[in-house]
Formats: C-alpha cells, structure tokens, sequence
C-alpha cells in the first residue's frame, strides 16, 4: 500500500546534486538528475553508516562521501567497492512543485 | 609552531594490541570508537561541490609526465648500462616507480583522480602492481583506514605503532619490510589463502580477486626474474620490482609525516594527521597528499583541488608544518619519546579561529580526554 510523504519543493534540489529527508526516524535521499527527473533512496550508505547527502552526484551515479561507494540512483544498484549492497529505491512523483516520495 | 605535549595516563599500563582481531579492536566496536561519527569543518555545500568536481585534465598531464618520464630515465639507463653514469637515472626511475607510483595508487583507488573511470581504474591496477600492494585487498584496507583512521586494533595502515620500531623504519626507507610482507602476503595469496586479517575486511565475494590478482603478478615477477637469469644480467630487476626497493625512500619519508606522533584513538582528523607545505617537486610525486588532514575530512576532493581545500578551511585546522624538515623536527623527537613513554603524543595548537577539539568525542571508556602534562 502506497504512502506518499510530501519530501521538500522541487527548488529545493538543485539539477545533478541531491537533499537528505528524515521522516519518522528514517533518512532519505532525494535527487534531481541532469535531465531534471527527481528519484530517491536511502539516505544511508549501505557500506557503512554514512549520509549520502554529503556526496557527489555524476550522471545518475551516486558517489559516497566517505569511501567513495558508487550506486546508480535511480535503480539502487551498486556500481563501484566498497558499495557491494544495493540501495534500496523509493517512487517519487512531483506535484504542484512539491516532490512526494512513497516511503511505503 | 606551538605544539602542546599529552598523555593519556590512563593506558599506561594497557599495551596496544594492533591486531585487527585482537581485542583492542572488539573494544574499539563495543566502545563506538570503531565506525564512530568525526569531526568535520563546516563548508557550504555549494562550494564542497565546487572542489568534488571530476576532471580528467591535471591527471592525464601528471600522468603523461609521470609515465613519459619513467620512459626516458629508463631507456637512458639502459643504453647507459654498466656505466656509473647510469646510476642517476635509476635513482630517478626509481623514485617515480617506488615513490610516485605510492600517490597514484592512493588517489586512483579513491576514484578522484580522473573524471573517466576506465583512467582511474587503468592507473590504479598499474600502480598497485608497481608498489606490490593487492589492488584487492589495500582497496578495501583502505577504506577501512578512512572509516577507522588510527584506530589502534582497526586501521589496518597504522604505519608507525606505539612504542615506534624504528629499525623497521629504517629498513623501509629502503623498502624492505614492506616489500617483505608484499612478498609473503603475494605467495600466500597466489597459493589461494588469505589471513585472518584480510578475511577480516576483504568481503567475501571480493576475495577471490585478490587470489586471481597474486597469481598474474607473481607469473611476471617469475618472468622477470627468469629473463635475468637467462640474460645474466639483473638489468630486469633494476627496472621490475627492484626500484620498489631503491627507489621508496621518497613516499616513505612523505608517508610518515601523515600520522606520525599524533594521536590514536580520537575522532578528529586535526589531532591525528598532519599537514605539511612541500617544494613542487615532492608534491608531484606526493600528489598534494601533503595535504593530509583535508583528505581524511573530506576524501572526495580530487588531489588537485586541495590546495583550494586548504585555504578555504585553514583557519580551522592546526597550522601546517611550513616544511618536510619541520614535520620530522616535530615527528622524530616524539618517536624517540615513544620509546619510553608509549602514551606520548603530539597534540597540535589550533588556531583561535578555529572549533575547539570536542573532548566528548575522545571521552569513550577506552579513550579518556588527555590532559596536558
């Protein structure tokens, strides 16, 4: 069953970076791709506990600001060591120049 | 400089346990230390993005250069060989394979070098095999060395532990230690086993790389060493594997200078690695590594941005030594209290710019706040 949480205003991103969301005690990550699309994941590492908020978006990779763990955001996937553990995807949809995410 | 002298009484009496399945880690996991939370300087993120930026330009200069260099101090040795004339160029061959090829390994296996990873990857597998370091295995103790920096029993790059071995430093100055261990850990490798320790922070699904990777290298090594013995000269090893030797003295001597002295056990970059201003030359083969302190804090920052880096959160971090012979004349005398006084560290001054050291950060079971003597 969907929940869709209202995460943050879509100028809130800027293009090609990302924002950390908590909600209730959990932490997001949310994008805004050079092709203007938004996605989001976890907002943790799954190498170690690290908020990938501080990191660097190229293309649509992902890049860890600690170790340096590469994913592919809008699938999750690993894509470069130490990230070995996929990271988990939330839908996103944009309404009214809000970006919602279904934490469900 | 002014340079503050701790101790930390309370351990005393404990002696260190480095072993990174001994109990000094299990402590360091129990206590929070390990994977803990660190000190960071504050920077507005639209200038952090600004210094991550890829590009491939300064490393394919430095790296043509590097390469190109290698290239013509080798074939001038060569053609100069036996002449003495010959021994300058290999001492300059050497430091660009034992020494430069050390930085190159490091900030390729970071990823931050070049903007195109195929480059990043290319450069990191030749330079792992030239330092005999497992691309594999030091991949991933590295990461550990980022997420646990001098954390006694879970940094598996402690390079001078307490009390310091200095004949062993000696010897690496040559690089015989490390090319010793390199040596060891290849053959075991290649004979399909790997330690406790590389089992330790090696995943499981990586570790039959590292077992593939020994196995290439030690068929060159072989291969080298068979075209010596059947040319009957040991020109193969002067250029193969031989500089690693002869040529390490420079990356050691840089190396040391990171963490030497400082603090163990503490959660902020500032008390436990050191920045030091290098001529130009030194930073070439360093890659501005010399820049330590604003690598640990924030390692996505490509070599050639730290200068920037530097500038921009220096008034937050110790002043840098101005000189490679300053930090050995702040290094080596604590080194030689060491000896004695295990517990002695080197806590540098900070600027009155600067955030205060956060005594709760360091004030774990296993790390009580240090008190000036």
């Amino acid at each position: 069953m969907s929940e869709w949480i209202d995460a943050c205003a879509v100028d809130d991103v800027e293009e090609e970076d990302l924002i950390r969301f908590d909600h209730e005690g959990r932490t997001f990550a949310i994008y805004r791709s050079h092709e203007n699309a938004f996605y989001a994941t976890d907002g943790l590492c799954t190498h170690e506990h690290v908020h990938l908020a501080d990191g660097l978006v190229m293309d649509h990779i992902i890049e860890c600001p600690k170790h340096n763990g590469r994913f592919d955001y809008r699938s999750g996937e690993a894509r470069g060591a130490p990230a070995c553990v996929k990271l988990k995807t939330y839908p996103v949809q944009v309404k009214s120049d809000r970006v919602l995410i279904d934490i469900a | 400089m002014t340079v503050l002298d701790f101790s930390e009484p309370a351990r005393a009496a404990r002696k260190r346990d480095y072993e990174l399945t001994g109990t000094a880690g299990r402590h360091a996991v129990e206590t929070g230390l390990a994977s803990a939370e660190w000190y960071h300087t504050d920077v507005p993120r639209k200038e952090m993005k600004a210094l991550m930026q890829r590009s491939d330009g300064a490393a394919i200069r430095d790296t043509a250069v590097w390469l190109g260099a290698m290239a013509v101090f080798a074939t001038g040795a060569v053609l100069l060989w036996p002449s003495a004339w010959a021994i300058p160029l290999f001492l300059a061959y050497g430091v660009l394979y034992g020494s430069a090829t050390d930085s190159r390994w490091h900030e390729c296996g970071h990823g931050t070098a070049f903007k195109t990873r195929w480059m990043n990857d290319a450069v990191y597998q030749i330079a792992s095999f030239m330092i005999m370091r497992n691309p594999v295995t030091w991949r991933w103790s590295h990461a550990r060395h980022h997420t646990d920096t001098i954390i006694v029993g879970r940094d598996p790059e402690i390079s001078v532990m307490r009390p310091p071995d200095l004949a062993r430093l000696v010897l690496n100055v040559f690089g015989i230690v490390d090319v010793w261990h390199a040596v060891i850990d290849m053959a075991r490798n290649a004979g399909g086993r790997l330690s406790a320790a590389e089992r330790d922070f090696i995943p499981p699904q990586e570790q039959p790389k590292v077992i593939r990777i020994a196995r290439i290298w030690v068929a060159i090594y072989a291969a080298t060493g068979a075209t010596a013995i059947a040319t009957g000269s040991i020109l193969p090893l002067l250029l193969i594997g031989g500089p690693r030797l002869y040529g390490a003295w420079h990356h050691v001597m840089t190396g040391l200078l990171q963490h030497g002295g400082l603090a163990e056990d503490v959660t902020d970059h500032r008390l436990n690695s050191r920045t030091v201003l290098m001529n130009p030359v030194s930073r070439f083969i360093y890659w501005n590594m010399n820049y330590h302190v604003e690598h640990h804090m924030f390692p996505m920052v490509p070599y050639h941005a730290l200068p920037r880096l530097h500038a921009l959160i220096g008034h937050d971090l110790p002043a840098p030594n101005p000189s490679i012979l300053d930090g050995y004349r702040e290094m080596l005398p604590a080194f030689l209290r060491q000896l004695r006084h295990e517990d002695y560290f080197i806590k540098r001054a900070l600027p009155p710019t600067a955030r205060p050291y956060r005594a709760e950060f360091h004030a774990t079971p296993a790390n009580p706040p240090a008190t000036a003597e």
